[in-house]
């Protein structure tokens, strides 16, 4: 479909070469010209770009969170019977290994050619760090905060909710930035299965010679990836005060 | 499932392993290029970052590397360079068409855990063991060869393996461009709706990354740069420092990765 509309400003831009004046120039994403950066390409291009860049989100987000999800109760698991351990973190970083573009076409027999396929994907990855930062974060809690709060008569709910959990925040959140700086970048392989965000725009970019549009999905892939991770940081800011103030102390 | 039974059937068919393209002249293809790039990578990178370490300066950019590098997807700096004139997508010998953008991709992906690695390797040498070093009277390059080096070791070398792993895996990539590789068998396999063969070819690029990443444990093992904690005996100062910096409320260092080896290993 990008095909039509590339050939249709080509033939503008070769009018424009033959008789010069009469027509309007030749755009700068035409295929005679092909600038690297073409305002007009993001005026013209705007709907396909601002719903790749959604898409780009959404599967990324749901990626993260889906990972998230499935990595606190594995983490608790973990640490609950420590046989397990070696043994998660061994898959989980045999996970790491399978290359994305082996991945996804290994669970499409499961899911089809679908975001899902990209969604569950990504999220595999994301438990890699995330399992791991969730059991290093919760063993950095001092054993006598532990202790304190058993002897006032913590359950071990409430102990894990409003002790464990905050004092292993920031190292959680350290993997989740982590964790969804590389998902960004990763959903762009989801382009083989067709369901790659910015992905789509950076293949279909190559098959056509269209360098604004690669140049475009580039950057706004980093851009995302780097409000995200601000985005998260201000999130961890927030969800740990006392962080700032020890900080401020020190 | 029928489908994996058909997977199987497409991988173990001779067939499909002979020819131009045929599974071994690409996986050949693209481990010379995982290797090709490794080094590139290697050449550049770790004479910078041990240097730095040595100095004990740069740190802030030795770390952040990792960060940027992960933010940049590696698809994105592919098809960027194929379509950058100089660079372009003109065979480049046995690294196929599109060689050239594809080493240059992948030593700029392989670059940040093998900088990031060394340097805090180096950097996290006990501060009394230099100084035992200068009290013993050596020179700055003796107390960087016989000291620094050889306690940075394993650290350094796990960075090496898992550039090398990842370099490996990202190279399937390149066919996203028409390029190089084993990632061909994937996308072509797609492309025709012949799930077997696209699923055969992840298989295959799964077994080798898994080889890999046996072999060059092994290596390490037979070198005897493993990790020192795992030989007992040994503080795990080198790990405590690194958890320490993994989780500084900053930007993360390669912490994630790095760690992870050193978590699995220890285990």
């Amino acid at each position: 479909m990008f095909g039509n509309v590339h050939a249709v400003t080509l033939l503008a831009g070769a009018s424009a070469v033959i008789e010069p004046g009469a027509a309007p120039r030749p755009s700068c994403y035409s295929r005679i010209v092909n600038e690297w950066v073409c305002k007009d390409y993001f005026v013209d291009r705007q709907d396909e770009l601002v719903a790749a860049t959604k898409e780009h989100l959404l599967i990324t987000v749901s990626a993260v969170l889906l990972g998230l999800v499935l990595a606190i109760p594995l983490a608790l698991l973990a640490r609950r019977f420590a046989r397990l351990e070696p043994a998660l973190l061994g898959v989980a970083t045999g996970l790491y290994t399978i290359p994305s573009l082996a991945l996804f076409p290994l669970i499409v027999p499961f899911t089809g050619l679908s975001r899902t396929t990209v969604v569950v994907g990504l999220a595999l990855y994301s438990l890699t760090i995330l399992v791991r930062n969730t059991l290093e974060g919760l063993r950095g809690v001092p054993p006598d905060v532990v202790e304190s709060a058993t002897g006032l008569g913590y359950s071990r709910t409430r102990l894990f909710l409003r002790i464990e959990l905050p004092l292993a925040l920031p190292v959680i959140m350290a993997g989740l930035r982590i964790a969804t700086v590389s998902t960004v970048a990763l959903t762009t392989v989801g382009a083989v299965v067709a369901y790659g965000g910015l992905g789509n725009l950076l293949k279909n970019g190559v098959q056509e010679d269209f360098r604004a549009q690669v140049l475009a999905a580039s950057v706004l892939c980093v851009l995302i990836a780097i409000v995200l991770d601000l985005m998260l940081l201000a999130v961890q800011r927030l969800m740990t005060p006392w962080a700032r103030s020890a900080r401020a102390a020190a | 499932m029928n489908t994996f039974a058909d997977t199987w059937a497409w991988v173990t068919d001779p067939a499909n392993w002979r020819g131009e393209e045929g599974l071994w002249h690409l996986m050949l293809q693209q481990l010379l290029l995982t290797f090709t790039a490794l080094g590139i990578a290697l050449a550049i990178g770790l004479p910078i970052a041990l240097w730095l370490g040595h100095l004990g300066r740069g740190g802030f950019l030795a770390i952040n590397i990792s960060n940027v590098g992960r933010a940049v997807p590696t698809f994105a700096v592919l098809a960027l360079l194929v379509m950058w004139e100089p660079v372009g997508n003109d065979n480049l010998g046995p690294y196929g068409r599109a060689g050239l953008a594809t080493l240059l991709a992948l030593a700029v992906f392989g670059l940040p855990p093998i900088v990031t690695n060394a340097y805090v390797a180096v950097d996290e040498v006990a501060p009394d063991v230099r100084e035992a070093a200068d009290g013993m009277g050596m020179t700055s390059w003796q107390k960087f060869g016989r000291v620094e080096l050889p306690l940075a070791a394993p650290l350094l070398f796990a960075g090496v393996r898992l550039a090398l792993v990842q370099i490996w895996a990202t190279a399937t990539i390149a066919a996203l461009v028409a390029g190089p590789g084993l990632g061909n068998v994937i996308t072509r396999g797609f492309a025709n709706d012949d799930y077997p063969q696209g699923l055969g070819g992840a298989v295959v690029v799964a077994a080798v990354a898994l080889v890999l990443e046996v072999v060059s444990a092994i290596v390490q093992r037979a070198l005897g740069t493993s990790r020192p904690d795992t030989r007992g005996g040994k503080p795990r100062d080198t790990e405590g420092g690194q958890d320490a910096r993994t989780t500084d409320g900053g930007f993360g260092p390669a912490g994630g990765d790095v760690a992870g080896h050193g978590v699995v290993r220890g285990g």
